[in-house]
């Protein structure tokens, strides 16, 4: 019997029967993992020897001052292996797999960041590795392309739909149909069929747990604000968790893309622009239209470029536990810059949207207050985008030169 | 007349029946009118008419690229329950919808049953409702009396099967391998066994889709199930060489 788990309407495990007794075995395994202290020791241990746990806190002080409002904190997860908080969720997963005793693991990417930490893993733990991710994000992504296959991956890019993260994962829930039985499917994010978001959140709940503590150690006391970008949910559900019983305020960042009413965003919770629905096997909001059909989405952050997200913040959202705002595309790029600028910190396109809305509260807060922003990953893979977006002329002379090195 | 009656009664005069599947709107509505003509004048005994869905996690590529244009030009809900409602009237075998469970909820579970029923189907097939997800559904299936058809697959447990059984009207959809719609199925002693399994634990006719590909693939079937499903190939066979050679096709398999 499959026991669908909810968050408040939200969640659930609506799978083709072809998948039942695989996340049936799932489930069993992922029970007994949380049961067993051991599991989440050797989780811990080989966080701290294979990737950078704990992930420093860093105060930014430029940031602060400049601003002239709260003290802004940075948890740094992009300064995890592979650069992203995907990692933490890869290799608690593949410790799972392990003891599944499966020796294939499938996954979908979006930014590329999941689908590279996945393949990490694999190499790692000699799995074999198949990666599934859109067509679109292939193009603009390609050096996690690259990354992907030296690890000995294989990219699979997606023609179908949209050619973008959800096409990704439906054909990756299309591999894992027909191979179960030695195959496990990573998914990258607190989205998906139970255990999936309830999984991915526990695994990334190592953020918050450190974070808590960190802060409290530096600054003697609890944020008064919690910001993380949310395109599945996951980085946002780890940081967040480490605060759900305190006093805390905690604020969802969606992608504003070209802004509301623009149609080109992939804002599910802030801009109001979705409905509930059923797809990818769980009940969330989508954007979506009358029919039920996806509609397309559009960020410059790949990562958040997604029509569903976890069903757990949505539930969130509507018990006004979580505030949800979204960034614009081009607030993103200018928090990016500021960033860097200041602090010498290169946030992720992704994470840069929680800095852009942590800069438009700031200043409005008292100097007293704290701010922690969740800094998910690092922005140096994006430097395709990046440069593109500021046009950089130097940039630009070096890729023409490169283009014609290769016979361009 | 109820689908399991409808089927026993066929089985009198034929040795197994055939369902044709199609995808609505592919490539346009006046195809699809056509096509379903076609089906019928060829001897097939049931037809599933798929609504597309936008992500169709359960199908192969010749489907999701067929859902995908269908959608593209224009194929909305209502637009595929009035052919539906169509083909319901202007031939006399039983019609059912497929699709995703997206579909029926944003229109409304009870209303989705309701719409079907004025528009004379006889039942749906959801490819992503477990029992376990599927009370709403059921429930307003029952209330507007359209059949629910249950999927079971190889990795189903006995008791599992019994569990979908209970829940399923007119016949069980067996899955017949591992995978998703479209890929040829090797016709073995575990095709066998697995239908054996169905037939003792389900107590409804058995239809068995996936990749079959001529008569020899049917004749197999032939006592092992009630029902043959002819989905992806038909698609094919359209789309290389039109809807006329479909007819030939579903006629090649008696």
């Amino acid at each position: 019997m499959l026991q669908p788990k909810y968050y408040g309407e939200f969640g659930g495990a609506y799978i083709p029967e072809i998948l039942v007794s695989t996340f049936e075995q799932l489930v069993k395994a992922f029970e007994e993992a949380k049961a067993d202290p051991s599991f989440w020791k050797e989780y811990e241990e080989i966080l701290s020897s294979y990737s950078c746990r704990p992930t420093p806190l860093t105060f930014a002080e430029n940031l602060t001052r400049y601003f002239g409002g709260a003290r802004i904190y940075v948890k740094r997860e992009d300064l995890n292996h592979t650069g992203a908080h995907k990692a933490n969720n890869v290799m608690g997963q593949g410790l799972l797999v392990k003891r599944m005793g499966k020796t294939r693991v499938i996954a979908e990417t979006g930014a590329g960041q999941h689908g590279v930490a996945t393949a990490t893993m694999a190499a790692r733990f000699g799995f074999e590795c198949t990666v599934y991710m859109g067509e679109v994000d292939v193009e603009r992504q390609s050096p996690n392309v690259f990354w992907m296959e030296r690890l000995g991956a294989n990219v699979v890019s997606v023609k179908a739909g949209s050619r973008i993260l959800k096409d990704a994962m439906n054909e990756a829930m299309r591999d894992w149909a027909a191979n179960m039985d030695n195959t496990h499917y990573v998914l990258g994010t607190a989205s998906g069929p139970h255990p999936f978001p309830e999984m991915v959140s526990w695994f990334q709940s190592i953020i918050g747990t450190e974070a808590r503590r960190q802060i409290m150690e530096k600054a003697g006391r609890l944020p008064t604000r919690v910001y993380a970008c949310v395109g599945g949910g996951s980085n946002a559900m780890g940081i967040f968790s480490g605060f759900f019983d305190d006093p805390v305020e905690l604020i969802g960042v969606e992608a504003g893309g070209k802004g509301p009413g623009s149609g080109l965003h992939a804002s599910r919770l802030a801009y109001r622009d979705s409905t509930v629905g059923i797809a990818q096997g769980y009940k969330t909001y989508f954007l979506q239209n009358r029919d039920g059909q996806m509609n397309d989405t559009h960020s410059v952050a790949a990562g958040l470029d997604y029509i569903g997200v976890s069903p757990i913040l949505a539930s969130l959202r509507d018990s006004g536990r979580v505030r949800f705002e979204a960034a614009t595309d081009n607030e993103v790029l200018d928090a990016l810059e500021l960033t860097v600028r200041k602090e010498g910190l290169i946030p992720a396109l992704e994470s840069a949207h929680a800095f852009a809305q942590a800069f438009k509260e700031a200043p409005t807060m008292k100097k007293d207050d704290i701010i922690l922003i969740n800094q998910s990953g690092r922005g140096d893979k994006d430097i395709f985008l990046i440069a593109d977006a500021l046009r950089d002329p130097a940039w630009m002379e070096f890729i023409k030169k490169k283009a014609r090195d290769y016979g361009a | 007349m109820a689908l399991e009656s409808y089927i026993r009664e066929g089985l009198k005069k034929k040795d197994i029946l055939l369902m044709t599947h199609i995808v609505l709107g592919y490539p346009s509505f006046d195809a699809s009118m056509e096509i379903i003509r076609t089906m019928v004048k060829s001897g097939v005994d049931i037809m599933e008419l798929q609504i597309p869905f936008s992500e169709p996690t359960a199908d192969g590529p010749v489907i999701v690229q067929a859902s995908q244009r269908s959608i593209e030009k224009g194929a909305t809900v209502e637009r595929c329950l009035e052919l539906a409602g169509w083909a319901a009237k202007s031939f006399n075998i039983p019609f059912l919808i497929m699709s995703y469970y997206n579909i029926p909820f944003k229109y409304g579970v009870e209303r989705f049953a309701g719409a079907m029923a004025g528009a004379g189907l006889k039942g749906a097939i959801i490819a992503d409702i477990p029992p376990e997800e599927g009370m709403d559904y059921l429930a307003a299936m029952q209330k507007h009396n359209m059949e629910p058809i249950m999927l079971i697959s190889p990795t189903t447990t006995s008791e599992r099967m019994k569990f979908i059984a209970s829940f399923a009207k007119g016949f069980i959809y067996c899955v017949a391998r591992k995978g998703v719609t479209g890929k040829e199925t090797d016709l073995t002693k575990e095709l066998e066994d697995y239908l054996k399994r169905c037939r003792r634990e389900a107590g409804l006719p058995l239809a068995v889709g996936f990749g079959i590909k001529d008569k020899a693939d049917i004749d197999f079937l032939k006592g092992k199930a009630e029902i043959a499903v002819i989905g992806t190939r038909s698609i094919d066979i359209m789309e290389k060489k039109g809807i006329g050679p479909v007819g030939d096709f579903i006629r090649s398999l008696r």
